[in-house]
């Protein structure tokens, strides 16, 4: 095993993705405990923009596994490409984004490799004793612990997204060696028939960097409409909470909480929503949380940094407006 | 078609969670425990299959969980399950969720299952590691997050959608496979009273360590993580409250997003 950090450089369609680049930053800060290389790993079909976006950001060095088979993603065949190149570098830690994609690919390579494994990490350090230690939330956000790993086997931790900062742009220049696709038996098993754009213009979510979320006291799905004008100008994603979701307002694919997806936007705004701890567990690692609400004993103004206690189907237009005299 | 359903035991989503003085584990003591909402869409799904097909011989339940659990598996056998398997050894506790899968997987790879359902995360461990993990080490496809499941007419392969960032995906998978139950995929019916005592009467079979071969092997040759140091979540600094006209409201908060917090 050396000392090296290899990166999962995921992308789609040659785009990297932003967590990607975020983690580069997590990464060097290992490397100068560890002493190694950050190296980061492209697959995929064509990924010359992945890998020169990774190039600026900082790494020592590239491994590109490109094949026309890798073109989407499968959990057999990103498992069989990321596994031969952690043979290849011997990485002492990998790290990738805690995507669908992250979430779904890294316990096969972590069985496969015999490595350990940390998901969501909201902290990755080198401790005193030279161990990797990793900080994660459990519980929907109840608590959160520490993860200790076996010393003889290499680390997979995948990392919450806006936990660390992009680096900067630089001049990139890294050595790239390509690796070549080999097909294990059965990676065949999983075809992708089409991809559903769910949502239109408007972002999804899970990669936004501010989400607009509204409650069931937007009453009916035409007001919405209101939030989706906001995110325009904000270029959000619109969210919601498990009764809008359920009342019909919005689809279960926006909806941010236990049973929805967990996100950690810069800016969360929730419009309306009370705040079930159900619907906290879902955004209170958000960086900055604003809440607006008639009531204001809601519960989500105990996380708030900013509450505002107000009718929203007055705020919300006015804040469009201000947003827009922004730009 | 043999279904297995594997299923986990978790705290009930609105229950307080304190933590231990020593900082080693949650308090246990008086945690109302559940099925883990997520397997709860899974159990839905075999049964659905199940009552639709009828090329569906059995669906059979597992859990791995202390003697508690029995609870949660006679839930899946009151839902429709036909028969239930009971890891209970005080060693499986011990496991991390890559040996767990391992566990499992050396179970259940001599009893042929052609599906296997189980959820896409428990909410304890918020983890998600083990559907996945069960699949690499039986050597099958899975399908993470699935939303919509529609299996052939001839059984042998099935679509499913599946959720991604910003979008569905729809892929095509033979059996045997794995699927992990995303909100959406179906709600679970509600165990009837009459059903949950003819569910005492369907079979369930328990093993220890020492019913698995090679246990200690198969569990040393996996994973390896300790959690340790529980804490509470990091406290957020207190807020500040925007009060009055609406037009000052938004106007206060917009400079405060930008010039405090940096947001916009």
């Amino acid at each position: 095993m050396t000392n090296d950090i290899l990166i999962f450089a995921e992308q789609r369609n040659d785009k990297i993705h932003p967590a990607a680049l975020q983690i580069v930053t997590c990464g060097r800060a290992l490397a100068a405990k560890t002493g190694g290389k950050v190296v980061a790993c492209v697959i995929g079909d064509a990924t010359g923009g992945a890998a020169d976006a990774m190039d600026k950001a900082g790494v020592d060095g590239l491994v590109i596994v490109n094949d026309p088979a890798l073109a989407q993603y499968s959990a057999l065949r990103y498992r069989t490409a990321l596994s031969a190149v952690m043979q290849k570098v011997d990485p002492r830690v990998v790290l990738m984004p805690a995507t669908f994609m992250g979430r779904d690919l890294a316990p096969r390579v972590a069985m496969q490799r015999k490595a350990g494994l940390a998901v969501d990490a909201i902290d990755v350090q080198i401790g005193a004793d030279g161990a990797l230690d990793v900080t994660r939330p459990l519980y929907n956000g109840k608590a959160t612990a520490h993860v200790a790993f076996a010393k003889d086997r290499p680390a997979i931790v995948s990392v919450r997204a806006n936990t660390f900062p992009a680096p900067s742009s630089g001049a990139g220049g890294a050595a790239r060696e390509s690796v070549p696709y080999q097909a294990a038996a059965g990676d065949e098993r999983i075809t992708v028939k089409e991809v559903l754009k769910a949502g239109g213009e408007v972002k999804d979510v899970t990669e936004a960097d501010i989400i607009v979320a509204g409650g069931r006291a937007l009453k009916n799905q035409d007001n919405f409409q209101m939030l989706y004008d906001l995110a325009k100008a904000l270029d959000a994603a619109v969210g919601a909470s498990r009764a809008a979701c359920d009342a019909g307002y919005q689809p279960h694919s926006r909806q941010v909480g236990l049973t929805g997806k967990t996100v950690t936007p810069k800016l969360y705004m929730a419009f309306g929503i009370s705040g079930a701890i159900q619907h906290l567990a879902g955004m209170r690692g958000s960086k900055t949380i604003v809440a607006v609400n008639t009531d204001p004993e809601a519960p989500l103004f105990k996380v708030a940094d900013y509450s505002v206690v107000g009718d929203l189907f007055k705020i919300i237009p006015l804040l469009t407006e201000e947003v827009k005299k922004l730009h | 078609m043999k279904i297995l359903v594997v299923l986990k035991q978790v705290p009930d989503s609105t229950t307080n969670i304190k933590i231990r003085p020593d900082g080693a584990d949650i308090e246990r003591a008086g945690v109302k425990m559940v099925v883990n909402p997520f397997d709860e869409f899974a159990i839905e799904q075999a049964v659905l299959l199940k009552e639709k097909r009828s090329d569906v011989q059995s669906v059979t339940a597992l859990i791995v969980g202390p003697a508690a659990a029995a609870e949660a598996l006679r839930t899946a056998l009151a839902v429709g399950a036909d028969d239930g398997i009971h890891l209970q050894d005080p060693a499986f506790d011990q496991l991390d969720e890559l040996q767990t899968a391992a566990l499992v997987a050396a179970v259940v790879k001599p009893r042929g299952y052609d599906l296997i359902l189980t959820g896409k995360q428990e909410i304890d461990l918020d983890s998600g590691q083990f559907g996945p993990a069960l699949a690499e080490a039986l050597d099958i496809p899975h399908v993470g997050a699935c939303t919509k499941l529609e299996m052939a007419a001839d059984g042998k392969s099935f679509t499913a959608n599946r959720r991604i960032e910003g979008a569905e995906e729809v892929v095509e998978v033979p059996l045997p496979a794995l699927i992990t139950a995303e909100k959406g995929l179906c709600e679970m019916r509600y165990p009837s009273l009459p059903n949950l005592m003819k569910a005492k009467k369907k079979p369930v079979e328990t093993l220890k360590a020492a019913d698995v071969p090679g246990f200690n092997d198969l569990v040393s040759a996996a994973g390896g993580m300790k959690l340790h140091t529980f804490r509470p979540p990091p406290e957020r600094p207190p807020g500040k409250v925007l009060k009055g006209e609406p037009e000052q409201v938004v106007k206060d908060l917009v400079k405060l997003l930008r010039e405090e917090a940096k947001a916009l």
